[in-house]
This record gives structure tokens, C-alpha cells and sequence, in this order.
């Protein structure tokens, strides 16, 4: 049996690894959402037959899940997961862009599939990037940066409370279509006739829950600000980190190192 | 002065779609007392919980804790005052941490960060679950949950701790634990359960709630013994006051 909250974004787990300890948790959330929002904008505005000019950029997600101390082969599972969404994507590209870019031995190599592992590449980095940034940092951390940043507060709210909704709505999702499949017996997918009504019921069991979580939140002085035990503070090691990666990005957007590399090593050798 | 009475006077309640959820409920209770309210299911029980801390308006009547009625612009102070447990653990705690799920109430009091460290560490202490503050609180056990959540209520501070079936969905050990750390307490407590023999330990006196109005107030253990008021509310003698069926067919 399929089970919703397993497949789903895990992010009760994802809050898990965000209460760990490491150089990188212990980072200004500002500073990681900046340099992250960095990376991404210098990955995604490469042309879009960029290859070797892409690759350097994996030192950044290298360097991040080794000094955290995240699990590698988690995030990596991940982002392959959110992959396919990108292959689906791509998958059109080699069919429509046939022109012949260059030669690999007898191989002609099209555009298309350039473009195509182009996109698969930044997709890679992106995630990857963005999960680090989540699971190093936890999402109300994150959310409560975002306001320091000057995001508008409905805006943040809004965001903290999808997230809360999200992780109640498998949960109950998960117990209906369980209760379903009980006594579904062999009737194979779910069809219109059960389905509908059972995601209505399941927006009104939902907004019943969160009206108590509400309520449970009023209890205890919920003014609509979000308050995380720490003290958000840029220190020096904030400013190294975020002005030393950005450097790095945008050296690393106008210099294509692979390229220099190899014509430094022909030039020695001969 | 006193901040840790509840008074309610003629209570008048009626759900949107016409449900009677209160149908004029008055009592008084004073400082430290502990109050079993019980009833059958729909009696109003959880409809009276809320109008104490002012999630529920009554259309008539008026509710007061310590020396004030309650109204909205006295509603922050009151609900400091009114710690409420909810009856569901996982509606309670919603933040990632144990450790930041209790450090919310306070955090939202405006208590400074060092503070807020200490009380939320003597809270976790007393409810004796100090070593979960780091772990999320939905993969917790149930009886875990329930500590947890008083927790995030005791660090407030409150004068009145007002419960909602604390003992559901408890196994036995856990419910013993939790009625002696019940016993612990000091506060004024107001305890809505279907669990009688947890009301004859706790709480020395009972308010049995049927169809919207109060059905009986009194010491619980002379409630307990009126076989003929039990069965007019759908309750049950608990079993503690029973024949043993084994000894005594």
C-alpha cells in the first residue's frame, strides 16, 4: 500500500535535521537564504547549452553537506525524486533541437540533449542547494528571516501556516485513504465517485483541526508574529560566508574554469 | 484580590447551525479548588471550557475569573491566567521542537531569551520530560504528548489549569502518572472528563453537566453514590465505588 506520509516532502524529518549542531546550523538563517538565493540566480542564468561552466558550482552543495554534517545520501535521494519532474521538462528538447553542436568520436551530439543535461544539471544544484538551506536551517527560521529581510509579514504567516497545514493535511489524508483502502478490498484506484466527496471531507476535517490548533495558539499569546528562540545576529563569520560565496558565484559565472583549466594544460604540454 | 476564581452566571450558548450548547450554567469555583465537570457526550462539556477563556462568547451571562468579567479587551491577561490543555495533544503542539513548542507561550509574553531558556527547563522538569526538549513533538508517545502539553500550559504560569479529558487515550501507567503529578499541583483545576475514577481521585468536588444545563454540583463522592441522577445523565457508577463481581456477585 502506498503510504502518503512517507512519499510526501518528509518534513518532519527535514525539522529533524534542522535541530542539529553544526558551523553551518549555527550560520545567521539571513545569511544562508542570501548566499542560497545567490547560488540559485547565478546556476539558472548560464545560456542554456552551458555544461562545463555549470560543474564547478557543485563545490557549493559539496562544501555545505560536508561541514553540516547532513545525511549525503538523504538529500541526494531527494533531489533524483524531484528530478523526474525535471526530466519530464526536458524531455522534448533533444526532439526539437537537432542541430549538431559537436562531435564526440563518431557521435554527432545535438543541442537538444546539451540543453537537456543542461537542465537536469541546474535542476541538481537547485534542489540540492534549497533542501541544504531547509534542513540546516528549519523552516520557521527560515520564515522568520524572510521578515527580517523585509518580506511582509502576511506573506510569512501565510508561508508558516502552509507549512503547518501541509504536515496536518497528509496526516489526515493519510488515515482516510487508509480507512478507504480497508474496505475498498480489490477496487483498484480510487475512482471520482469516492474521490471527491473524500477530499471535501478531508478540507472540512482540516479546517476543523486547524481552528483547534488555533485555538491552542491564542491560548498561549499567538499575536501573529512568530518568535524562534535565537538571536538572529550577522557576525563576522555571517559576512565571510555570504561575501565569500557570492565572490566565488560570480567568478565562477564569468570565468569558465573547466575551459581555462584544459587550455592551461595544453599550453604546459604540448 | 483573587486571580484563581471562575465564576460563570447563567451561561446562554447556541451553535450557528441551532445547537444548544449552553442552556444557562451557573456555578462558582474558588481559589485551589478542583472540579471534575462531567456529563454525556454533547452535554456541553467542551462548549463550557471554551467560554472560559473566551474562544466562545455566551449570548447572555457572563463568565469571570479572579475579580473581573471577562470581555475582549481583558481577554490576553485572562488567558494567561486560564492555562487550557486541550484534548488533543497533537492540536497543541505545533512547533518543530518540544523545546520551542513550550518556549512559545512565553516567547509570545515577551520574556527575554534567558529567561525564557530557565522557565521552559523548570517546566519540562516538572512534568518530567526534560530529556525529550529536543526531539519533535509528533513522534512522541501519547502519554509523552499529554506531558508535553501540560508543560506548554504550566510554563505560563497560570492561576487556573482547565483540562480537557487529560486521561483519553492514556494506557493505565501513564494515566496513574499523570493523575499524581495531577495531585502535585497547587492551581485551581477544572477537569472535563468521562474518566470517574480520575475525578474521585483529583478533585473533591464534581459539576455534572446534562443537556446544556447543570444537572448537579456537589462533593463527588456523594454525586457518585446517586445511582438514579448517574442514569438521568448517561453516566456510570466508576468502578472503584462498585461490588467486586468476583467476590460479591
Amino acid at each position: 500500500m502506498n503510504n502518503i506520509g512517507t512519499n510526501a516532502f518528509d518534513i518532519g524529518y527535514l525539522d529533524t535535521l534542522a535541530g542539529a549542531d553544526s558551523p553551518v546550523h549555527r550560520l545567521d538563517p539571513r545569511a544562508k537564504l542570501l548566499t542560497t538565493a545567490a547560488f540559485i540566480v547565478s546556476v539558472v542564468s548560464f545560456d542554456k547549452y552551458a555544461l562545463s561552466g555549470l560543474t564547478p558550482f557543485f563545490i557549493y552543495p559539496a562544501v555545505l553537506l560536508a561541514l553540516s554534517g547532513l545525511p549525503v545520501r538523504y538529500v541526494l535521494r531527494k533531489a533524483a525524486m524531484v528530478s523526474l519532474f525535471a526530466v519530464l521538462i526536458a524531455m522534448f528538447n533533444p526532439l526539437l533541437d537537432r542541430d549538431i553542436l559537436f562531435h564526440l568520436g563518431p557521435i554527432g551530439i545535438t543541442g537538444g540533449w546539451v540543453s537537456f543535461v543542461s537542465i537536469l544539471i541546474r535542476l541538481l544544484l537547485t534542489v540540492t542547494a534549497a533542501f541544504i538551506l531547509i534542513a540546516s536551517t528549519g523552516f520557521n527560521a527560515l520564515c522568520e528571516s524572510l521578515r527580517e529581510l523585509g518580506v511582509p509579514r502576511p506573506f510569512v504567516v501565510q508561508l508558516l501556516f502552509f507549512y503547518r497545514y501541509l504536515f496536518v493535511l497528509t496526516d489526515e489524508a493519510e488515515r482516510l485513504v487508509r480507512a478507504w483502502s480497508l474496505r475498498a478490498f480489490n477496487a483498484g484506484a480510487m475512482r471520482g465517485k469516492v474521490f471527491i466527496p473524500l477530499i471535501g471531507h478531508l478540507l472540512l476535517r482540516t479546517l476543523d483541526r486547524a481552528e483547534r490548533i488555533y485555538r491552542a495558539m491564542l491560548s498561549r499569546g499567538f499575536d501573529g508574529h512568530f518568535r524562534i528562540m535565537r538571536t538572529l545576529r550577522i557576525r563576522s563569520g555571517e559576512i565571510v560566508f555570504l561575501a565569500g560565496w557570492i565572490l566565488l558565484f560570480v567568478f565562477l559565472r564569468c570565468v569558465n574554469v573547466p575551459v581555462k583549466l584544459g587550455a592551461l594544460l595544453r599550453g604546459v604540454s604540448p | 484580590m483573587s486571580h484563581h476564581i471562575v465564576e460563570a452566571r447563567d451561561l446562554h450558548f447556541t451553535y450557528p447551525d441551532g445547537t444548544v450548547g449552553l442552556d444557562g450554567v451557573s456555578f462558582r469555583i474558588s481559589h485551589g479548588e478542583s472540579v471534575a465537570l462531567v456529563g454525556e457526550n454533547g452535554a456541553g462539556k467542551s462548549t463550557l471550557l471554551l467560554h472560559l477563556n473566551g474562544y466562545l462568547t455566551a449570548y447572555q451571562g457572563t463568565v469571570r475569573i479572579g475579580d473581573y468579567a471577562l470581555t475582549p479587551r481583558n481577554l490576553n491577561a485572562v488567558r494567561r491566567s486560564v492555562g487550557m490543555v486541550f484534548q488533543n495533544p497533537d492540536d497543541q503542539l505545533f512547533m518543530p521542537t518540544v523545546f520551542d513548542d513550550v518556549a512559545f507561550g512565553p516567547l509570545n509574553l515577551g520574556l527575554a531569551r534567558d529567561e525564557v531558556e530557565r522557565v521552559v527547563s523548570r517546566a519540562l522538569a516538572t512534568v518530567g520530560v526534560a530529556h525529550l526538549a529536543k526531539r519533535p513533538p509528533y513522534k512522541l508517545s501519547q502519554g509523552e504528548k499529554r506531558s508535553v502539553s501540560i508543560a506548554t500550559v504550566l510554563v505560563m504560569s497560570p492561576d487556573i489549569l482547565v483540562m480537557d479529558e487529560p486521561t483519553s487515550s492514556l494506557d493505565p501507567r501513564s494515566r496513574r502518572r499523570l493523575i499524581e503529578l495531577l495531585k502535585t499541583f497547587r492551581h485551581t483545576k477544572i477537569i472535563a472528563t468521562h474518566d470517574l475514577d480520575m475525578a474521585l481521585d483529583l478533585c473533591e468536588r464534581t459539576i455534572i453537566l446534562h443537556e446544556g444545563r447543570v444537572a448537579a454540583d456537589g462533593p463527588t463522592r456523594k454525586l457518585f453514590q446517586d445511582e438514579a441522577l448517574l442514569q438521568r445523565c448517561s453516566l456510570e457508577k466508576p468502578l472503584r465505588m462498585l461490588q467486586c463481581p468476583v467476590c460479591a456477585p
